[in-house]
């Protein structure tokens, strides 16, 4: 069933997962701790997955079930835990040199938002889609992606800036989910697995970084310039 | 015949990669991915013969081959070719024999995605085979295992992942867009985009545009999405080098060609054209300035790679039979250049232990020949007469000559100039300059590091002399598919 025509009280629960998820986010960004990224990164996933399977129930969408269980086996689980190991190898457990403050990130984050719901507006107000599920779907997707930059931006722990592009990646898959759940199968499949593969060169990088840099801290890649 | 070649392209390198993983003798491997090479590159010549100038769609319209995609998938399994020719040579010389199965099935691996991504016909997984590109390279730039490869590595998967994400939401905002005309579930090809583009909505559709241009871009290395290219290019083995610089960037930059024809069918004025044109401006200028002040010959080489795609992005930005022919036949100059380019950057740095220009002199008295080779090369890539890039330059730039993009044509005559200048004066300096010290000649290059070398300057050559008629004729119905129509 095609956007348009959701009734109302899925539509308040869509656009409801999608701002804890969205909250989630702010809570990365207020934070310096590695640990409380993944978790917030975690819960943002099992927020996806459970928004997932609502697509799935009110849309008529069978084939969702099974993008939540993977959402949830490999963002909510498999992924969490490789990186909390990574974290433990590392004897890293925070942002040491902070760049931005977190409370001038949560600022920032917020204009961001409000950005983000500007485009949204223009962009789903032309197609006629006044319904706030869609501008709240695009809005997310949108402020997660620039959140999720920003979160590149400001922190240099190799961790972080993994998190940072998962969390990119959350805000793409948590919109589509809403705006095109018949996206077929085997493309959001293979973007999981591909995710999969994505934190696990990942991991095989931070080795090779710790032993031939000596750090895991992308402030002091600067070799190469010029 | 045409599935046949098709899975024989594809299949050899996969091959390859499995069996480099499973016999793990450095003398063998080597052949195995040499093997692969050579049979990709047959099948990809063939392909560009027996398509017959009609498309072929395979595996439930997942894969298309059409002119467009088989005239890439042409230059990929040249460079692929030669690089794997070079690579024996300059491989050995690393003394990293008990790793070289992991780099062969990697670069047998790289051979694979690159050739396949131009082939993907569903936008969603052409995305995908760009992301395993990237992320098989990423090892392949890290083979040596120094600090600043690993920095390259870093730098590379890091800022092209964040890229690519960025085109992963142009290509779902394109689906959404979709989805009002064909409704909730459709496989989404380059085809079924461009038929329905007339009638999405505007603004959504060029929001999704410009996304996916930044996000490719990225991945093309346009200015200023260009910040990994020169690391990676530089720090990765030469014939890795190669292959990044002549297959990889190509295979991104069709994507971003149909997304523009996808656009272009739309009506959408001349945004979308003129957004490419300043890209590609910006990487040209970019390219000019940082050839000025470089000072490794590596880098030098990456610089001019972000050059030669601002003029490719320029071609296909300016549209047009002429734009769009000049731009893919351009595509086929600069990967046999590049490689060549690369080869010999490799050779030289072997050869002194260095990668400062400032400290590699004297090329043209140790090596007569194969220096004299590489600086016909450096000649050719700041496209001077008589080799192809002065050909395909000079057909980009009549593309342009119309009121709203003359700018730019003006702009890149002068930047062309300033790294003509830029580039020949680096090469005077190693080609001529005298040695401080008595050192002695440095050993010389093995014959299969200088043969690809010659393999990729004769076919140059010839295409500067002489365009063949069938070149065109095989290039001006590409118009229909990647510029329908004025705006």
């Amino acid at each position: 069933m095609p956007i348009e025509h959701l009734d109302p009280l899925a539509a308040s629960l869509f656009s409801l997962l999608a701002i804890v998820s969205l909250l989630l986010a702010f809570a990365m960004l207020a934070s310096r701790w590695l640990k409380n990224y993944l978790y917030a990164f975690a819960a943002e996933s099992w927020v996806i997955a459970a928004l997932s399977v609502l697509v799935g129930f009110t849309s008529g969408y069978p084939e969702l079930y099974l993008i939540a269980a993977l959402t949830a086996l490999f963002r909510g689980m498999l992924l969490p835990y490789l990186l909390w190991r990574i974290i433990g190898r590392l004897k890293v457990d925070r942002e040491i040199h902070v760049i931005l403050q977190p409370s001038t990130c949560l600022v920032l984050g917020a204009f961001f938002v409000m950005f983000a719901l500007a485009v949204a507006f223009r962009a789903a107000g032309t197609v006629h889609l006044e319904l706030t599920a869609a501008v709240v779907a695009l809005t997310v997707m949108l402020s997660m992606k620039l959140i999720g930059f920003l979160m590149l931006a400001v922190r240099h722990e190799a961790v972080s800036q993994i998190l940072g592009l998962l969390v990119l990646e959350n805000g793409i898959f948590l919109g589509s989910q809403i705006l095109v759940p018949g996206m077929p199968l085997l493309i959001e499949m293979v973007i999981l697995f591909d995710l999969l593969i994505v934190v696990a060169c990942f991991g095989v990088l931070i080795r090779y970084l710790v032993t031939h840099v000596g750090t895991t801290s992308t402030l002091d890649l600067r070799r190469l310039v010029g | 015949m045409i599935l046949a070649a098709l899975l024989l392209l594809l299949a050899a390198p996969l091959a390859a990669a499995a069996l480099c993983l499973v016999v793990r003798k450095p003398r063998i491997v080597e052949q195995f991915n040499l093997v692969a090479s050579v049979v990709s590159f047959a099948c990809a010549l063939s392909l560009v013969f027996i398509i017959d100038g009609t498309t072929h769609l395979f595996w439930g319209d997942y894969i298309i081959i059409d002119r467009v995609a088989a005239w890439v998938v042409l230059c990929t399994a040249i460079v692929y070719l030669l690089a794997s020719i070079y690579a024996v040579g300059y491989m050995r010389l690393l003394k990293e024999d008990e790793r070289l199965f992991g780099f062969y099935a990697l670069f047998a691996g790289f051979g694979f995605t690159t050739l396949a991504a131009p082939l993907m016909n569903s936008v969603g997984l052409y995305w995908i085979a760009i992301e395993l590109t990237t992320l098989v390279s990423t090892f392949l730039v890290a083979f040596e295992r120094v600090a600043e490869s690993m920095e390259a590595a870093w730098k590379y998967i890091m800022v092209v992942s964040a890229g690519i994400s960025l085109a992963l939401l142009g290509t779902v905002l394109f689906y959404w867009a979709g989805s009002f005309v064909y409704g909730p579930t459709y496989n989404m090809t380059w085809a079924a985009l461009a038929t329905a583009s007339p009638k999405m909505d505007p603004i959504l559709i060029t929001l999704a545009y410009l996304l996916v241009l930044v996000g490719y871009g990225t991945k093309v290395g346009l200015a200023p999405m260009h910040t990994w290219l020169a690391d990676a290019h530089s720090e990765a083995p030469a014939p890795v080098s190669a292959m990044l610089s002549g297959a990889l960037l190509n295979t991104a930059m069709i994507g971003i060609a149909r997304f523009l024809g996808i656009v272009r069918a739309a009506h959408l004025g001349v945004l979308p054209q003129m957004a490419l044109v300043v890209f590609g401006a910006f990487s040209l200028l970019v390219g000019a300035l940082f050839i000025l002040r470089q000072r490794g010959i590596k880098r030098l080489m990456a610089y001019s790679s972000i050059e030669h795609m601002g003029v490719v992005a320029l071609g296909f930005g300016f549209g047009g039979p002429l734009g769009i022919a000049g731009a893919l036949y351009h595509m086929l100059n600069h990967s046999l250049n590049k490689s060549l380019m690369f080869f010999g950057a490799g050779n030289v740095m072997r050869a002194y232990g260095t990668k400062e220009m400032g400290a590699i002199k004297g090329v043209g008295r140790f090596f007569p020949a194969a220096g004299s080779l590489w600086l016909a090369g450096a000649l050719a890539i700041t496209g001077a007469p008589p080799f192809g890039l002065f050909l395909s330059e000079f057909t980009v730039m009549r593309a342009g000559m119309s009121p709203g993009f003359s700018w730019a044509v003006y702009l890149m005559a002068i930047l062309l100039i300033v790294i003509f200048v830029g580039f020949i004066n680096h090469f005077r300096g190693m080609y001529y300059g005298v040695a401080g010290g008595g050192e002695p000649a440095p050993a010389p290059f093995s014959p299969w590091c200088v043969a690809p070398m010659w393999l990729a300057l004769i076919p140059l050559l010839i295409l500067g002399l002489w365009w063949p008629a069938g070149i065109w004729d095989y290039l001006t119905p590409v118009v229909q598919v990647l510029s329908p129509g004025p705006p």
